[in-house]
């Protein structure tokens, strides 16, 4: 910390300069090698691994102070996970923040791509538990990165085949396996599979895994390729279902249970992109009409 | 004698394999040390030894898991001879997926246990480009069918198998994409001795029916003998005794040869 | 000698007993012998005076210390495995004493399977595994059964089933009547008869002298080939 500093100040968005131009370093490089695992130096944060360390390194690597920030978990601004990130930013880089996703110029995000396309400009920073895509079947991470570097990616569709032989379809709903401008095989972090066809976008995708120390990026526009059989083809998959709040018949639904006699309803999961709608005058089936949105 | 077990395809004239000066030191000790030989197409040879003699050091030079420290393995690949312990590691790894197979002694070493016994078989295939599930299954389904595995048991994982039938996966698994040379370290090891029968006469109809060959390492004469057309005997790192299978147990040369001819217990 | 199918040229034969002292026991002495095709050549002398052992020299089965064993112009005593285990697919048949097979496998394809290996269609050599099986009076209840489990005297046949499936120009018979009844020495004895009227050079060994009388045209002492014993 330098002199100029007073105690109890932080540097601009916490962490020191060394350390963000390390994690740019490790930006810049993912960028160049869209959907390769760059290794870097993650640091403690002020908050618990599992809770989006790795994102907010990364939102603090990029971040400048004219930056509007925006914070979603599952597609949501107002849960606790997101509402504390926003604080945190709030609190170490004064940056502005907000819940629009047409607004903002950073979004961390956690297990879901904002409904919205996004546009030139903007960065998605998603948080990432496990970073590798073959871990689950091959333990050894000297032998996952040789596979990586080989190009031995048989085994993923092992997984595929697990699926389909056990559940009659491909029944991974998340985290599902793509393919990167057609050589390295990604995990995208918990989203939807229904979210993977939004991978191929306008926008900057950053992924940052804060326990697992690894870095990984899509620059706009790359192709992204969910893995699939010829017969068992990808398919996006959402609740047979209108949002109950907005009638939204094309945006990822979350099932809310409302009682306890079996009583339940699906709202659009991005809070944002359902609100915009109800201004606008939509209305689902549940829906009451804003009174001064 | 081996007289009621001739059963190999026809002898070309080509080695498929040529090993030349191979040695292997753990530091001032020997592993293996000036290890030559050729081994043909459709033919099986069997390593002997007692334990630390180097035939498992051998067979883990010859295919690739350890880096030899001197001489040659040269392969057959398309009419020409390539030396794979100087190939890249690519190049040796995609051998492993293709033209080699590797048989462990322990199954789950060779089979991945919380994977179902379809996509065990599947693996390989997948690995070399196949995405048609269908295909892949079918294919499975053929492989588990020769191995004598039940249909029905394609979904179930290795862990709820016998060692018998871990060990029939491990060879569909292996098989499945045709290779041209098995390496296999103790394939009937720690099994009981019905299991062992079934699974020699299974390999001895692989062998046959594929025109494969075979490089098998055991201390177990009475395998050799069922399944190798020739012999090669180790001790202490070194080949001191090769020839034909029956010739080398029937009337051995070398003093260590008929040590352990004479040491088998009778039944 | 050139038109002998199987050729013994002053072969020695001698045993070390690494682990006994290293005491070497010499066998066999400048053993010679020619078999012309469509010739039977009775090898015979005393027990112990080294008849299996000149047999298994001429199969491969023991080293030749020295001589040449030349069996349709390979040496069996320099050849290397893979040249002996062509020659016994393709040329040189041996019918030996004693059964030895794969547990689990059925008769039918014991016997077939010197056909399959030289890559006749299966349904042709199961054919002829089943005349000859029948030929030799093995019950066709027991064709799907492995011969481990039959008893001695039908092991016997089903050997020289297997034997006699393949019609090799060159056949080493080692004692083929032994244990026979009369019906199936009989049939043993035909199937000798007829492997001599195709051509093929036969070496073997007949304690069954009227068989010996029947088969053989010719008688070759191995006492002959005894050395002096040394040791």
């Amino acid at each position: 910390m330098s002199v100029e500093q007073i105690a109890g100040e932080y540097n601009f968005a916490y962490l020191d300069e060394q350390t963000k131009r390390m994690i740019r370093r490790a930006l810049l490089k993912a960028l160049a090698i869209p959907g390769y695992q760059v290794p870097f130096a993650s640091r403690e944060m002020p908050m618990p691994y599992g809770w989006g360390t790795g994102g907010v390194q990364i939102s603090a690597a990029i971040m400048v102070p004219e930056d509007r920030f925006k914070v979603i978990d599952q597609g949501a601004d107002d849960t606790t996970n997101a509402v504390s990130i926003r604080r945190f930013f709030e609190k170490v880089a004064q940056v502005e923040t907000t819940e629009k996703t047409a607004e903002a110029t950073v979004i961390q995000t956690r297990h879901r791509i904002p409904e919205r396309d996004l546009t030139e400009g903007q960065v998605l920073v998603y948080q990432v538990p496990i970073p590798e895509p073959l871990r689950f079947l091959e333990p050894s991470e000297v032998e996952t990165r040789k596979m990586h570097a080989l190009e031995e990616y048989g085994l993923m569709h092992v997984k595929l085949y697990e699926d389909i032989a056990r559940h009659g379809e491909i029944a991974t709903a998340y985290a599902y396996p793509v393919k990167v401008e057609g050589r390295y095989v990604m995990d995208p972090s918990p989203i939807p599979k229904f979210d993977n066809p939004k991978l191929e976008m306008a926008g900057i995708q950053l992924f940052g895994a804060g326990r697992e120390q690894r870095i990984y990026a899509l620059p706009p526009y790359c192709e992204v390729v969910s893995l699939d059989f010829e017969d068992y083809p990808f398919t996006r998959m959402r609740a047979e279902h209108c949002c109950d709040l907005c009638g939204a018949e094309d945006s990822y639904l979350d099932e809310v249970i409302t009682d306890d006699a079996g009583g339940r309803m699906f709202v659009c999961s991005d809070t944002d992109f359902c609100g915009e709608r109800r201004a606008a005058g939509h209305l689902g089936p549940l829906g009451v009409a804003e009174s001064a949105a | 004698m081996k007289d009621m077990i001739e059963d190999r395809a026809g002898a070309t004239d080509r080695p498929l394999l040529t090993v030349e000066g191979l040695a292997k030191y753990y530091g001032g000790r020997i592993g293996c040390e000036e290890v030559s030989f050729d081994l043909y197409p459709g033919e099986v040879m069997g390593i002997v030894g007692e334990s630390g003699s180097g035939k498992t050091t051998l067979l883990n030079c010859l295919a690739g898991h350890l880096a030899a420290d001197t001489g040659r393995v040269l392969f057959d690949r398309a009419g020409q001879m390539v030396d794979t312990v100087t190939m890249s590691e690519p190049e040796r790894r995609m051998l492993g997926r293709t033209d080699w197979a590797f048989v462990h002694q322990h199954a789950h070493e060779g089979l991945r246990m919380n994977v179902s016994a379809g996509g065990n078989v599947g693996e390989r295939l997948m690995g070399l480009g196949a995405r048609h599930y269908g295909d892949i299954r079918a294919k499975a389904e053929d492989w588990l069918g020769r191995v004598e595995i039940a249909a029905d048991r394609m979904d179930d994982r290795p862990t709820a198998f016998s060692g018998g039938m871990r060990q029939r996966l491990q060879i569909a698994r292996n098989l499945v994409t045709g290779p041209r040379l098995v390496f296999m370290d103790e394939p009937t090891g720690g099994l009981d001795v019905s299991v062992q029968a079934r699974l020699l006469d299974l390999l001895r109809g692989l062998v046959r029916e594929m025109g494969l060959s075979a490089i098998i390492v055991t201390h177990d004469l009475a395998v050799v003998r069922l399944l190798a057309d020739r012999l090669m005997v180790m001790k202490s790192g070194h080949v001191v005794e090769t020839g034909l299978t029956d010739q080398v147990l029937d009337d051995p040369q070398h003093a260590y040869t008929q040590l352990l001819v004479s040491s088998v217990l009778q039944v | 000698m050139t038109d002998a199918m199987i050729s013994v040229e002053n072969v020695t034969k001698t045993f070390t007993l690494h682990n006994q002292g290293g005491t070497v026991i010499p066998v066999m002495e400048g053993a010679s012998l020619a078999v012309a095709p469509g010739e039977c050549v009775a090898l015979v002398g005393a027990s112990g005076a080294g008849k299996s052992t000149l047999m298994r020299m001429i199969y491969g089965n023991y080293l030749a210390a020295s001589g040449r064993i030349l069996v349709d112009g390979t040496d069996v005593a320099t050849a290397e495995p893979r040249e002996i285990l062509a020659l016994r697919r393709a040329v040189l048949g041996y019918v030996s004493q004693f059964l030895r097979v794969v547990p689990r496998v059925p008769t039918l394809e014991v016997v077939a399977e010197p056909l399959l290996s030289v890559g006749l269609p299966r349904e042709v050599a199961q054919e002829r595994a089943r005349t000859l099986l029948t030929r030799l009076n093995i019950p066709e209840r027991l064709w799907g059964l492995s011969p481990t489990t039959f008893s001695g005297g039908e092991q016997q046949r089903v050997n020289i089933a297997r034997g006699f499936a393949r019609q090799y120009p060159a056949l080493l018979l080692d004692e083929p009547t032994a244990s026979l009844d009369a019906v199936n020495r009989e049939e043993v004895l035909q199937l000798i008869e007829e492997a001599k009227a195709r051509g093929a050079a036969i070496v073997g060994i007949f304690h069954d002298q009227p068989a010996r009388d029947r088969v053989c045209d010719r008688e070759v002492d191995v006492t002959g080939f005894t050395p002096a014993r040394v040791a």
